[in-house]
């Protein structure tokens, strides 16, 4: 890359001092994330509504360029030129802060996310700790608004979305402390690295309740259907979000498919290896043309963000809504119960070394 | 700082569960509701009032108003009391052609309910999965009457016209391929018999996949199984009637009990619920869906057979055809006064309920022997259900609410009126 440029920018760049290049270096690091973060939200609201689409036998969008690849960006010309309405009994500082509040944690965890080897933006030892930090922030932007909005509707779509995130966090945080234990480190690279070679190291099968447990906490972390109770459009119309348009809506909504995307990048990262090719092993792949399917890359992270993206659309498509007390039931008598005993499951039969749980931990 | 224990919330009229128009006053402790006060006209469009002004044909197209999910049956009430009241006989065909209509128009109010309260308790699918069946259904109302909705296809002694030979089909178009043009007119090349011979046949396929969404969903259960549990003698006093009252158990069914037209010749069953929840009324209203398409085929079979009028020969009451008219004196008078004034109805009072979608369906009309009633009074089965609200959702949850308006199948035209 440096041979291919001119001299005098390789000059310019020698003479920058270090705390600049680096500087520079992870900004532009931060920009091409969040952008294609972003862009990765907004095609995953396009292809929510095609899967869904073909799941009800609809043809979803195909109006706005083609295939109605233009769709995304039409909602987003349509959210940004609406006016913005504040109620005039709300708290106009937190109904404003509030939306910032949600997106802003969802995109900065991908501060820490191991996108390709060698790939982080911010390579830091407490990685799974500042993901745990942050998932749990994002739900203040949901509880400001509900309380700030000054309405019934939005207020009770507040109080289900915090007594909801208090039960889930405690499942989510004990699910993560088995990957802990099995990862030996709280660097998302190196739980990632810990499952390399071969699907038969992912943490999937020996974690496999941890997996179910974390995975259907992220769904409901996210306020997707079937936990949609904070939102559940038909008892509190849009819980929380109920007074927001144009641009603040547009804020929660892509909050809401950045923790989605980001879920589904955290699941794939602690249970599914990440960027790790489950076709580790196959070297005879080596010399044709699909050696970059044996090799690790992040077009494996990509697939598997992409699997999960598509439960959360097949989930929404399924299931009918819970009501807001089975939701806690569930989190707090099952999920919970559920990984502690899995966790000491997990712990007695790594340190016995016995079936897939003898390689955890080294 | 004062301590607030309950507090009330504005359920409606503009919320996405209020199926049209319901107020609820809800007083709620935390999610609890307390007490729940159903405001109700704000639908109100004085249809009996209305009714007492014009001469009786007209107000047949106000009954599709009604109910506004299921059109037809709301006529057949009303035409069969002026029938009573003439002492008109219906002939045999059209007699079936009602009850196949009755019957389709039953499945048309079940989708829609079975969607909406789908929609409610959040299952999303199975709203859509039941707009596609109702669709055809739709064009079936559209092939016959001309109109998708308000149909006013019944008329004081018989059917407005027979069923059509050729079903209406879809056009090319820049969104639809050759193949899907095909697949869509694979069913609508025949008759409209054939049509819905056809639809009979595939629909109890269609109420499988509905069921595999619902029935044995654990959510779903979780979501209806002892909510808004109405014991059988408690469904009585509150004047329950079609499948509110049958899923408390009680084996209810005008169609059997009191049979009009000729139910008495079909074979169908009534389903009855065990526990009265949220649940059961669900698993009655399924089974309905199959039972009518029985009693559809039924009538498909013997519609073939029999061809005849449909229409009473009386024209006092009906108007002669439009060809005749040309010609033949008497027609152009009989065409002259049955649509300026109408024709004039003994005097004396009559009450006919039909078995509704929703229920017990009565229209009581007294006429003091003018060409206009001089009271109509309309039996909606959806006011006594709606009324017992309070008592249904008290002690749920606020999610709770919208499965029990989903269960009543309220419908705010007939509510209102």
């Amino acid at each position: 890359m440096i041979d291919l440029m001119p001299q005098f920018i390789v000059n310019i760049w020698d003479s920058l001092p270090p705390l600049v290049q680096y500087l520079t270096v992870v900004t532009w690091k931060i920009l091409f994330v969040t952008i294609c973060v972003i862009l990765a939200v907004a095609f995953s609201t396009y292809f929510e509504r095609k899967v869904i689409g073909s799941m009800q036998s609809r043809v979803g969008p195909n109006r706005v360029g083609p295939l109605g690849l233009g769709q995304p960006f039409a909602d987003v010309i349509k959210l940004l030129i609406k006016e913005i309405v504040i109620p005039t009994e709300s708290n106009k500082f937190l109904f404003v802060i509030a939306p910032l509040l949600s997106l802003i944690p969802a995109l900065a965890t991908w501060a820490v996310m191991p996108l390709h080897p060698g790939f982080t933006i911010a390579n830091i030892n407490a990685g799974l700790l500042y993901v745990l930090a942050l998932t749990s922030v994002g739900v203040y932007g949901v509880i400001l608004a509900g309380w700030a909005t000054n309405s019934k509707y939005a207020f009770l779509g507040a109080m289900r979305s915090a007594a909801q995130i208090v039960a889930y966090e405690i499942a989510m945080g004990f699910a993560l402390v088995g990957v802990l234990m099995a990862g030996g480190s709280l660097n998302l690279g190196v739980i990632v690295e810990a499952q390399s070679g071969g699907f038969s190291n992912w943490f999937l099968l020996p974690l496999f309740p941890l997996f179910i447990v974390y995975w259907i906490s992220g769904v409901a972390e996210t306020n997707r259907a079937p936990f949609d109770v904070a939102e559940g459009e038909s008892e509190i119309v849009a819980g929380f979000h109920v007074e927001y348009s144009g641009v603040a809506f547009a804020l929660f909504f892509l909050a809401e498919y950045a923790n989605m995307v980001l879920i589904s990048g955290l699941t794939a990262l602690f249970f599914l290896g990440g960027w790790a090719s489950p076709l580790a092993g196959w070297t005879f792949l080596l010399d044709t043309p699909l050696a970059f399917i044996a090799a690790p890359s992040f077009f494996w992270l990509f697939l598997k963000i992409s699997f999960f993206m598509y439960s959360f659309f097949w989930f929404r498509a399924t299931f009918p809504r819970y009501r807001y007390d089975q939701i806690m039931r569930l989190g707090w008598k099952v999920f919970i119960p559920v990984t502690i005993v899995w966790i000491a499951v997990e712990a007695v039969m790594a340190w016995l070394r016995v079936g897939p749980w003898a390689g955890l931990g080294a | 700082m004062a301590e607030i224990q309950n507090y009330t919330m504005n359920f409606g009229p503009q919320h996405p569960a209020a199926h049209g128009v319901l107020r609820l006053v809800l007083e709620m402790d935390g999610e609890t509701i307390q007490k729940a006060d159903p405001h109700v006209g704000l639908l109100h469009r004085a249809t009996e009032k209305l009714a007492e002004s014009k001469p009786f044909n007209q107000s047949i197209g106000y009954m599709d108003r009604l109910d506004y999910v299921s059109m037809m049956c709301n006529e057949h009430g009303y035409v069969l009391a002026i029938e009573k009241l003439l002492g008109l006989e219906v002939p045999e065909r059209a007699q079936y052609i009602r009850v196949m209509f009755d019957e389709i128009t039953r499945i048309l109010n079940h989708l829609m309910w079975l969607g909406a309260h789908g929609l409610d308790i959040g299952a999303m699918t199975v709203f859509l999965y039941c707009f596609r069946e109702r669709e055809d259904l739709m064009d079936l109302y559209e092939a016959v009457s001309g109109t998708r909705m308000h149909a006013t296809y019944y008329r004081p002694g018989g059917v407005y016209r027979d069923l059509p030979d050729a079903m209406p089909k879809y056009q090319e178009s820049k969104f639809r391929s050759e193949k899907d043009l095909k697949r869509l007119n694979a069913a609508r090349e025949g008759s409209m018999l054939d049509f819905i011979e056809d639809f009979t046949k595939r629909f109890p396929a269609c109420v499988d996949e509905y069921e595999t969404l619902l029935t044995d969903n654990r959510i779903w259960k979780q979501r209806t199984v002892n909510i808004a549990v109405v014991s059988p003698e408690r469904a009585m006093q509150l004047g329950f009637s079609g499948p509110m009252l049958r899923g408390s158990g009680i084996e209810w069914d005008l169609r059997k009990k009191q049979p009009y037209e000729v139910y008495d010749r079909l074979d169908f069953d009534i389903p009855v619920g065990v526990n009265g929840d949220c649940y059961d009324r669900y698993l009655v209203r399924v089974e309905e869906l199959r039972q009518s398409t029985r009693i559809i085929e039924q009538c498909v079979a013997w519609l073939r057979e029999n061809p005849g009028p449909v229409i009473a020969d009386d024209h006092k009451i009906v108007a002669p055809k439009r060809v005749e008219m040309k010609g033949d004196m008497e027609s152009l008078i009989h065409h002259f006064k049955l649509f300026t004034e109408g024709y004039c109805v003994p005097a004396g009072e009559a009450y006919s309920a039909i078995e509704h979608p929703k229920g017990e369906f009565g229209v009581y009309i007294i006429s003091d022997g003018a060409n206009k009633p001089y009271r109509v009074k309309i039996r909606a089965p959806g006011f006594a259900h709606l009324s017992s609200m309070a008592e249904m959702v008290e002690g749920h949850m606020l999610a709770d609410v919208v499965a029990v308006i989903g269960t009543q199948d309220i419908v705010f035209g007939e509510v209102d009126r």
